[in-house]
């Protein structure tokens, strides 16, 4: 009994199913913006099974550049909800559905 | 635990054979990215929520290591784990938003049984799809060989070589993203007066003195140096005390 290079993306489906699932039903901006962070974790956990199967260094080349890409999602997103948050105290999602500034 | 993950590492390259070892670390670090997935989405509290991530982040460093990919793994436990993680944390408690929250409260009606319900269904039907037509298909040695080495080397020359342009396109990334969390974050100024920017000092009934300093300034234009500006704005901010005594 030997691992497969399916169980990790089999993972990886669940993974991402569960991070998408918890973008839609929560509705605190905060935990969304985590349950993105484990959808991208999903993705790289992909990536890096199939650049193992495939020999290929491009897979791991992508995960370096879905770090980087995450930390500005996560910076700017971040910046943003402290700019929400200053102008009214308790914000949901469904709070935010007008886009003045 | 970065040296738990670096014994982890040891492990699965020692024991390259025995693959109980293989499945068993699988196994384990498995049970915890699932149950830090299932924490992040279930969690009332938001700080139990980025607590639970943390724990998914290091089960998904220990799968990276199990690939031997022991540099990504690095990178995963101090860009995620140290930074954003931490950056979360900060938000949250600058916000002040730890507090229980209401996950019963229901907004739209029927949104949530539709959407746990697309959700399984999606994941049926990948997991089906993958047993029936097979995971892993593509050309392989598309970027350059993988060759199980430590792969650092390899990851560096193609970062450096076939992924340049990318690279420095990440840079400009950060950048722009420091740049715009510093202008979303930066709170916004009260009243807006342009003459406050002259006099750093000068307190809000100083604006009749600092144009006097003006004044005084163009009426000398010789001593407008920087050095010789410090001391006279001294004289100018201690001025209006003599005038009210």
């Amino acid at each position: 009994m030997t691992v497969n290079p399916d169980w990790y993306l089999a993972l990886g489906v669940v993974l991402f199913s569960i991070g998408a699932l918890g973008v839609l039903i929560r509705r605190n901006v905060l935990v969304m913006f985590m349950c993105v962070e484990l959808m991208l974790n999903a993705a790289n956990l992909t990536f890096v099974t199939f650049a193992r199967v495939l020999h290929d260094i491009g897979g791991q080349v992508l995960v370096f550049f879905v770090l980087v890409v995450a930390a500005a999602e996560v910076v700017v997103g971040l910046g943003i909800v402290v700019a929400i948050f200053r102008r009214r105290a308790n914000a949901t999602a469904d709070d935010l559905h007008l886009m003045k500034g | 635990m970065i040296g738990l993950i670096a014994a982890l590492a040891t492990v699965a390259s020692a024991t390259t054979h025995a693959s109980w070892v293989d499945v068993g670390t699988f196994s384990v670090a498995a049970a915890i990215v699932l149950a830090g997935a299932i924490g992040v989405v279930v969690a009332r509290n938001p700080v139990h929520s980025a607590l639970m991530l943390v724990m998914t982040l290091f089960g998904v460093a220990v799968l990276f290591v199990l690939q031997r990919d022991s540099f990504l793994a690095a990178v995963q436990v101090i860009v995620y784990a140290g930074a954003i993680v931490v950056l979360f944390l900060f938000v949250i408690m600058f916000l002040g938003v730890d507090r229980e929250d209401n996950i019963a409260a229901e907004p739209l009606r029927g949104q949530r049984p539709l959407a746990i319900g697309l959700v399984a269904l999606g994941t049926t039907g990948l997991l089906l799809l993958g047993q029936v037509s097979g995971w892993t298909t593509g050309a392989p040695h598309v970027a350059g060989p993988d060759t199980g080495q430590p792969n650092v080397n390899l990851l560096g020359k193609s970062l450096y070589t076939t992924y340049l342009f990318p690279f420095e396109a990440t840079a400009a990334l950060l950048i722009i993203a420091v740049v715009g969390a510093v202008v979303l974050a930066r709170r916004p100024p009260p009243s807006p007066n342009p003459v406050d920017d002259q006099g750093g000092a000068g307190p809000v009934d100083a604006t009749g003195d600092i144009v006097a300093a003006d004044a005084d300034a163009a009426s000398r234009p010789g001593e407008g140096g920087s050095p010789l500006g410090a001391p006279h704005a001294s004289g100018v901010a201690g001025s209006p005390e003599e005038v009210g005594s």
